[in-house]
């Protein structure tokens, strides 16, 4: 046998192999940094919470905040809004589940999985419509809730999708009372 | 440079000489300038120069702008403010740059129409034809970008929406989603990035266009017969075509000047025509515009976006077979991306064997109603999504996919097209008759 094939498939394609894997290995060393510097920077993270003083919020009036840079309904609803709100029929709704973060994701679309308060009053809800993502006007549409005026979706007091192309219940985020006048976002 | 043969660039004084081995540089840009191109090219033959023009124009006019420009969501609108108001002829440059875009999209759908008509991308430009794909997805994410940078009402809520595309892929949308904005919505992060990349992609597609060029300077242009240019010989070769310069450079300036008539015009009397209003306000993430419309040049895509709705039976389909992983708002990111990438596969999907769309008798009426169908979805995109308007866009749509998909490949089966003249020279001739019948054709090229 000769030395040539002797030395086939050992030391030369070891070192070939070893080479092109550390090669492989550092180009996505160097790339993952510039590929995660994209990702939210500390100071963003950093704002993922706040809170929200709500004392000034009347019944039948509503505060929007900024936050994470996306508007949150907080509405202070009024004794008829909640009875309208209880009165519907649980299986005529397109979307039967109560999109509530602070809840389990199987939750049923009741008033009562909806509203942050016991009482029912705080309805905590993100300003954004689940169609494309316009910011919904309050107090309007066929369901006395919100309308987005883009496509034309109409959420009821409780903020659930009744008609239109939006898919889902306006998002509940993670929300809770600090104190009585106080609600935490995040 | 393989190709049609021609007659290079040889080195005559000691000085070109001297540079000549050193670097040919020279001999590159001779023999790029004179190559041979098939003498019967129409007036569909001059958007690539307006194309090229366009692209150093908005070039020029955004490194400017960016001297006065500042990317900060506080800052923003307020510096473009003062391009437009103090900035010395500050607001011809930016109506320039703004129009520019709409320049840029006239000339490259007339390219591409150009290109399915003569068959401008069967074999054997098929590179040049990715190549272009390529740089027109670029050319869409640049203006896209660009369109943010003022920090309008429009500008902002449209980041929302197309952002938001992104979010609608499965398992991996919204962490893509927060990677492409740099935080959970359209703010700073996102602002910041996109000027980062709004200044960069020009040059890459400065970078591809050379590679466009180069890849169609190989295999030779195309021309209205489809007929190849004839390489037997240096002769045969001439009677074929005549040098770009100065015949085809001196057309193209021409058209040109004519188009740059009507841009100039436009951007001098009526600046904001092809704009929106809402982006005259700045941005305010608590109240949306009562109407998210694109540009023009997106709306053919983005109503093949909002064709697919839940209640089409395909869309259902598919959502059934996915097991509820594609639902209807994924399906519309995917027929739209799908729109462009079955127009990239034309080459492979064109089984006729005929490549100008001259001598193709059925194919004519089917290129004619995809033509009507781009300004078709252009219209019904700029509509609100409701009744009729969804019906149409979805036939519309229907048809795009259509005439890729099953009426490209089945026509080169069934259809007895007429036959091309032989050579380029034949077809010439019969335009333009020999100026006498002894002599030869005059061949200025020889």
């Amino acid at each position: 046998m000769s030395q040539v094939e002797e030395h086939q498939g050992t030391r030369r394609d070891f070192l070939y192999y070893a080479t092109a894997g550390a090669g492989v290995v550092v180009t996505g060393a160097a790339v993952w940094p510039l590929v995660n510097q994209m990702n939210p920077s500390a100071d963003v993270l950093a704002l993922a919470s706040i809170r929200v003083d709500i004392s000034a919020v009347d019944p039948g009036t509503q505060l929007t905040v900024l936050w994470q840079g996306k508007p949150v309904f907080i509405r202070a609803r009024t004794e008829e809004e909640i009875a309208e709100a209880n009165a519907v029929d649980l299986a005529s709704l397109p979307d039967g589940l109560s999109q509530n973060a602070n809840l389990d994701p199987t939750a049923d679309a009741s008033d009562a999985n909806r509203a942050l308060s016991e009482d029912g009053v705080w309805l905590v809800q993100m300003g954004i419509c689940t169609h494309l993502g316009c910011v919904p006007l309050g107090q309007a549409g066929d369901f006395n809730g919100w309308f987005c005026p883009c496509h034309g979706s109409h959420y009821d007091t409780a903020g659930r999708i009744r008609r239109g192309p939006a898919p889902r219940n306006l998002d509940i985020p993670v929300a809770s009372f600090v104190d009585e006048t106080t609600i935490q976002l995040g | 440079m393989a190709g049609i043969p021609h007659d290079h660039y040889e080195p005559k004084s000691n000085g070109e000489k001297w540079l000549y081995s050193r670097l040919p540089i020279v001999g590159l840009l001779y023999d790029t300038l004179m190559l041979p191109t098939p003498r019967n090219l129409n007036w569909m033959w001059i958007w690539g120069i307006v194309l090229v023009f366009t692209l150093v124009l908005q070039i020029i006019t955004g490194i400017v702008l960016v001297m006065h420009y500042v990317p900060h969501v506080d800052m923003a609108f307020a510096s473009v403010e003062h391009i437009m108001r103090d900035v010395n002829g500050g607001h011809m440059i930016r109506y320039f740059h703004q129009n520019g875009a709409s320049l840029f999209f006239v000339a490259v759908y007339a390219h591409i129409f150009r290109s399915l008509y003569y068959g401008s991308y069967k074999a054997p430009r098929e590179v040049t034809w990715i190549i272009g794909m390529l740089m027109y997805l670029l050319m869409m994410g640049t203006a896209f970008m660009g369109y943010v940078l003022p920090w309008g009402q429009m500008s902002f809520h449209g980041t929302a929406v197309i952002t938001g595309l992104f979010g609608a892929i499965p398992f991996i949308g919204e962490g893509v989603q927060t990677w492409l904005l740099g935080a959970s919505a359209v703010g700073q992060p996102a602002l910041n990035r996109f000027f980062s990349l709004h200044y960069l992609m020009p040059f890459i597609l400065l970078g591809l266009t050379i590679v466009h060029i180069w890849a169609f300077h190989t295999t030779g242009n195309n021309n209205p017969t489809g007929v190849e240019v004839r390489r037997t010989s240096k002769e045969d070769a001439a009677k074929d075509t005549l040098p770009f310069w100065p015949y085809f450079v001196i057309k193209d300036l021409f058209a040109l000047a004519i188009i740059l008539a009507v841009f100039v015009a436009i951007v001098g009397f009526m600046p904001n025509y092809l704009g929106h209003p809402d982006n005259y306000i700045p941005a305010n993430a608590l109240a949306t515009p009562a109407h998210i419309v694109p540009e023009w040049y997106f709306l053919p895509f983005y109503a093949i976006l909002r064709a697919f709705t839940a209640d089409v039976w395909v869309v259902q389909i598919v959502q059934f077979l996915s097991f509820g992983i594609i639902d209807a708002k994924f399906f519309g990111v995917l027929a739209m991306f799908g729109a462009i990438a079955v127009m990239a596969l034309a080459p492979w999907l064109d089984t006729s064997s005929v490549r100008s769309g001259k001598y193709r008798p059925m194919f004519k009426w089917w290129f004619w109603l995809l033509v009507v169908d781009f300004f078709v979805l252009m219209w019904v995109g700029a509509r609100p999504a409701e009744s009729p308007y969804d019906m149409i866009s979805l036939v519309a749509s229907t048809y795009w996919f259509a005439y890729f998909l099953v009426i490209l490949p089945v026509l080169g089966v069934i259809e007895k097209p007429l036959t091309p003249p032989a050579t380029i020279e034949e077809d010439y001739n019969a335009h333009y008759a020999p100026q006498s019948d002894s002599a030869p054709v005059v061949n200025p090229a020889e």
